[in-house]
Order: structure tokens, then sequence, then C-alpha cells
């Protein structure tokens, strides 16, 4: 009669409108200028690596610095396929996914011996040495980089029909492809770590991020645990740097391994918006977009009000945006707390 | 005589990269505090001394010392009006904080000072060299070397021989304990931090005068100060040394096979080390 649930009413209407949402999103580009598309897929790009690095250090409390060392596999995996192998591009992206994970197993060697700040410290240096051994491959340009082959470009799947359905030139084309797949990936990347948090695996990893001691002391193996989601987020976070980089069509080991761009503005996303909560990252890439819009006309400007923000953040509102919002009103868009449903108990005081 | 010439050359660059890491091992080590902004702000202070020799034309050495206590100023500060808030047991809050601290330092610099690169003059000793029969060494690097000997002297001295030194020492091995003692570890942070500042000037001069800088480089100068720290061990200031010169040496001897390997051998020794021993060489305080 009594059982235990994640539900709640907000919970299903967050789901609804979610559906609501991505249907629009899927139909946007036929009502909206080209320059709107690129915005949204750079958005969308930026939640997904957003919601990766919270998994690992909201969640798994994996703080590492040294994602753009998958960001940056994928994608140059992905030119792999496309210029070595002639594989298509849209193809090509599961190619930097696989990347990823295989650069992940031995890092993760490596990183777990370590702890706290030098598993960090440990994940950048890997990054980089990944990034100096990449810029030594001189059939993909080497250190100065190289584009997509105008031939891969230009008949990359699907974009013959969304050049008929929508009336569109070749390269915008290619936007929307794009911008479908980032929306698609985004959607599967959020809802598996929205279920992730609502499964067994789920509690065990709460259990892990508030007391590892504990957690080992009921029975979670913490170490499996770890490796999993260290496995996970990397093979996502490769798969998003070769989507990354296929809508760009130029890469160079500069772009596709900077700290700035794919590790330092997603923490910065996770840390404004709030770290630990799905809801977090998403009010954090709306924070850092609009940011970045209403600041592009002041160059360097920009990024010192974002370093500031995140201060800021940090210092009076460790929870993020989000957390204050949450504490106001109590809302949860995506509950993933476990409470007790049945009928109202009756008696007692 | 090659490899000999290789050793010298690459321990003499450790010296610079002891230097740089000098600072931040001093406050890894007291308060584990993972400070992501140390390199910018030895690019920072580079650029303060240089303020002084192009603005006020004073000469670089007396241009740092002026610049040391500003730096002291603006470290403890830091301290005590931010870091001091987001330290505690979860690393999170200090390297998100610090990180911020990055980008704005280094979009700062660039606002004021362009992406141009630039260096402190420092007049006849930029092209001077010693013959030491086996080998020629730069004076500048010999005078970095010799700077980052007589730096970790002091710290140790300062860190082992006075009453901060014991306070210092006594927040490292347990705050809590040392706050009973009638320590007050906020007031020992500012200061180390303080302190680490003076350091990371007399860094930023050496940084200035032997190269070209310009406000990207701070993150590149970071990695190989945490490298010689991480693999010294927590809190030894030696062990830091020794760490900038395994990083030097492996770097140098890198860059004689291929130039483009420089930098790759120096990560590969850090990643050779932390495989053998994960907590450094010559850990003197546990974490």
């Amino acid at each position: 009669m009594y059982r235990l649930t994640t539900r709640t009413r907000a919970g299903t209407a967050t789901e609804i409108a979610v559906l609501v949402l991505v249907l629009a999103g899927l139909a946007l580009p036929a009502v909206t200028p080209r320059g709107v598309i690129q915005d949204l897929f750079f958005i969308l790009t930026m939640l997904t690596l957003a919601q990766i690095w919270n998994l690992l250090a909201g969640y798994g409390g994996l703080v590492s610095v040294g994602q753009q060392a998958f960001v940056g596999i994928g994608a140059y995996a992905m030119f792999a396929g496309v210029i070595l192998l002639g594989w298509n591009p849209v193809a090509a992206i599961l190619l930097g996914g696989l990347a990823a994970l295989a650069l992940a197993v031995p890092t993760a060697f490596f990183a777990f011996r370590l702890q706290g700040a030098y598993f960090a410290i440990g994940t950048w240096v890997i990054a980089e040495v990944t990034r100096l051994l990449i810029a030594q491959w001189k059939a993909l340009g080497g250190g100065t980089g190289t584009s997509l082959p105008r031939e891969a470009t230009s008949n990359i799947m699907g974009t013959d029909a969304i050049r008929a359905l929508f009336g569109v030139r070749e390269a915008a084309a290619r936007d929307i492809l794009a911008y479908w797949l980032a929306l698609a990936l985004v959607v599967v990347v959020t809802g598996c770590i929205y279920w992730l948090l609502r499964s067994r695996l789920g509690l065990a990893l709460a259990a892990v991020r508030d007391n590892v001691e504990a957690a080992q002391a009921v029975g979670v193996d913490v170490g499996r645990l770890k490796w999993a989601v260290f496995l996970i987020a990397a093979a996502a976070t490769g798969l998003t740097g070769a989507l990354i980089f296929v809508q760009t069509a130029r890469i160079s080991p500069e772009a596709a391994f900077a700290v700035t761009d794919w590790t330092a503005y997603v923490i910065f996303i996770v840390v404004i918006g709030g770290i630990g909560t799905i809801e977090g990252p998403i009010v954090g890439v709306l924070v850092f977009f609009a940011l970045r819009s209403a600041l592009a006309d002041y160059g360097s400007w920009y990024l010192m009000t974002l370093g500031l923000a995140a201060i800021a953040v940090m210092l009076f509102a460790p929870k993020g945006l989000w957390g204050l919002i949450s504490a106001r009103t109590g809302l949860h868009l995506f509950p993933v707390r476990r409470r007790l449903a049945g009928p109202k108990i009756e008696g007692g005081n | 005589m090659m490899w000999l010439d290789t050793l010298v050359q690459g321990m003499l660059l450790g010296g610079l990269y002891a230097l740089f890491a000098a600072g931040l091992s001093l406050v890894f080590g007291i308060m584990r505090l993972v400070n992501l902004a140390h390199g910018d702000l030895i690019v920072f202070a580079a650029y303060l001394v240089l303020t002084g020799v192009t603005l006020l034309g004073l000469s670089p050495w007396v241009a740092a010392l002026i610049a040391m206590p500003v730096m002291f100023a603006l470290g403890w500060l830091l301290q005590a009006a931010v870091l001091n808030r987001v330290l505690g047991k979860d690393i999170l809050p200090p390297l998100l904080v610090t990180f911020g601290l990055s980008v704005a330092v280094q979009n700062g610099l660039l606002e004021a000072f362009s992406a141009d690169s630039r260096r402190i003059p420092a007049g006849a000793l930029e092209g001077a060299s010693l013959d030491l029969g086996l080998v020629t060494v730069g004076v500048m690097p010999l005078m970095t070397f010799a700077s980052a000997i007589l730096a970790i002297m002091a710290l140790n001295g300062l860190f082992y021989h006075t009453a901060l030194g014991r306070a210092f020492r006594a927040t490292s091995d347990d705050a809590v304990t040392a706050g009973l003692m009638g320590i007050e570890p906020k007031r020992v942070f500012a200061i180390a931090t303080g302190i680490a500042m003076v350091v990371v000037t007399l860094a930023a001069l050496y940084l200035g005068m032997r190269a070209n800088f310009d406000p990207s480089i701070g993150p590149a100068r970071l990695i190989y100060a945490f490298e010689a720290v991480i693999i010294g061990g927590l809190g030894s200031l030696w062990g830091t040394l020794a760490g900038g010169i395994i990083i030097g040496v492996a770097q140098t001897a890198g860059a004689a096979v291929n130039p483009e390997w420089q930098i790759l051998a120096g990560h590969i020794a850090f990643l050779v080390v932390m495989l053998l021993k994960p907590r450094g060489l010559f850990p003197r305080a546990v974490d």
C-alpha cells in the first residue's frame, strides 16, 4: 500500500513541459534565422557539457579540470574518421565517443590513484599530454590544425532532405542538422542522468557524495561507482566534442583542447546555476548566454565579469542561483528525492 | 659532454620552476588550498614590475622590491576577504573561486596591457654567460637558480625557526587544535598568502627578464609549478625544488631529442612520478 517514489506533481509537469519544448525545438528551424539556430546549438552543447561535469563533480565527487581532453580527443577522432577513413561526419561522431571512452580507461587508472586536489591537477596534466601528442599527428594538421574537406561537409547524411524541407542553403542545412543532433544529445544526456539519479545507482552516488565511509559500510562499491561515472562522462563528453567540431568544421589542438572553453566555462555554468542539481546547469547556461550576449561588444570585460560572478556566487550563494530559488520556493523540477507515498497515516498526534 | 650540458641547463631551468612553485607549495602545504590563479598572479606581478620599470624608469630590481609589499598586501587581502570564506573540508569551493580569479585576472590584464608580448629589460645581464670549463651557463639562469635556493632557505628558516613558522606548521598539521592553542588560523593563512605573493614577485621578476610574456601564459606556468609541488610532496619546500629540477631536466632532455617534445617530456616525468609515488617524493604533512 505504501511505496517509495520520486514522483511529484512538479516533476510530472516538468516532464510534460520538456516534451512540449523539445517538439517546439524540433520545429524551430522552420521559423527562425540561421543565427538563432547557431546560438541555440552553442547553448545546447554547453548545457550538455555542464550536465556531464555536474554528474562528475556534483554527484560523483570527481572534480576534473581535464574534461577538455575528452572534448578534444572526441573531436579529433571524428576528424580522423572523416579524413583518414572517409566516414560520413555524422557517423564519425560515434567514433568520437568511443575514442573518449578509450582515453578514459588509462586516465582513470592514473587519476584514481590521486586524491582531491591532486586528482584535479592530474586530469589537467593528462589533458595537456593528450593535446601535445595530438599536435604531433601530422595527418590531421599537427599543431596548426585542419578543416573538414568540402566533399565531406557537402554530403552529410540528411542535409539534402533538410534543404528540401526548409528551402535553405547547404551551410544552413548543416547548422540545422547539428542543432537537431545537439537537441537530441542534450535530451538523452540529461534524461540518462535524471534516470540514473532516480535509480539504485543514484542512491549509491548520493551516499558516496555525502559520506564515503558510511556508503562503503552499507555495501556501496565506491571504486566501481566512480569508474562507471567517469567512463560514462568521458564518452558523453567525447560525443559532444565531436558534434561541436562537426558544426565548426575546423579544428586545431588549441581550440579542441581549450581549458577555458571546455572546462572553465562549463564549471562556471554549473557553479552559477547550482551544483548538484539538474536544474542548476540549465539556469547557469541561460545566465552564461545572457552575459555573453549583453557583453559581446566589450571583449575581455565579458570574461572578467564571468570570473567575478563565479566568485560572488561561491561566496554568497554556494548552492547557486537555482539553490536560492529552490530554498525560497521548495520547488524541484527534476525531483530525485525518495518520498513515502500512500494513504495518510491516521492516529498519532 | 652534451648530456652534462643538458643536465646543467635542465637543473637551472628547474630553479625557475621551483621559484614559480615555492609560493604555491607554502600555501598548499599550510592550508591545502589549490590556487588555480597562482600562474596568473605571477603574470600580474610581472606586469607590476614592468610598469615600475617603464613608467617610473626604475631598475627591475628596485621595481621588484617596491612591488613585493604591494603584492604582500594584495595576497593578504585576497586571503582575508575571499579565500578564508571558502576554505573547508570540501576542495571544490576554493578551486572554483581561484578558477574564477584566474579568468578575471587574465582578462583584466588583457584589457589593461593588450595581448602584445612584453619583456622586462635587464640590460647587460640579458645575454651574459659564464664559462665554467665543461659547460657554459647563462648568468640569468644561474641567478634564477641561486634566487630559488635563497628563497627556499629563507622560507624554511621562517618555517622551522620562528614563532610564525611554528604557527604555520601547527595550522598545517591540525588547524582546529592549533586554534585551541591560541593561534588564529585565518590570520595565519592571510600572512602565508601574503608571503607567497612576495615569492611570486621574485618569480615574476625572473619570468619577465628571461623571456617574453603576455596575459595568457599564466595557466601553463601554474601547471609546471603544481607538478613541482606535487612531485616534491605536500609541505616540503626542498621537495618542491627537487620537483622543479626533475621537470626542468626532463624538459631539457626532451628538447634535446626533439624541440617539440620539451613540454611533453616534463609532463610525462610528472605522470611517472605520480604512478610510482602518488603522494610525491618527500611528503612532510599528510592530507
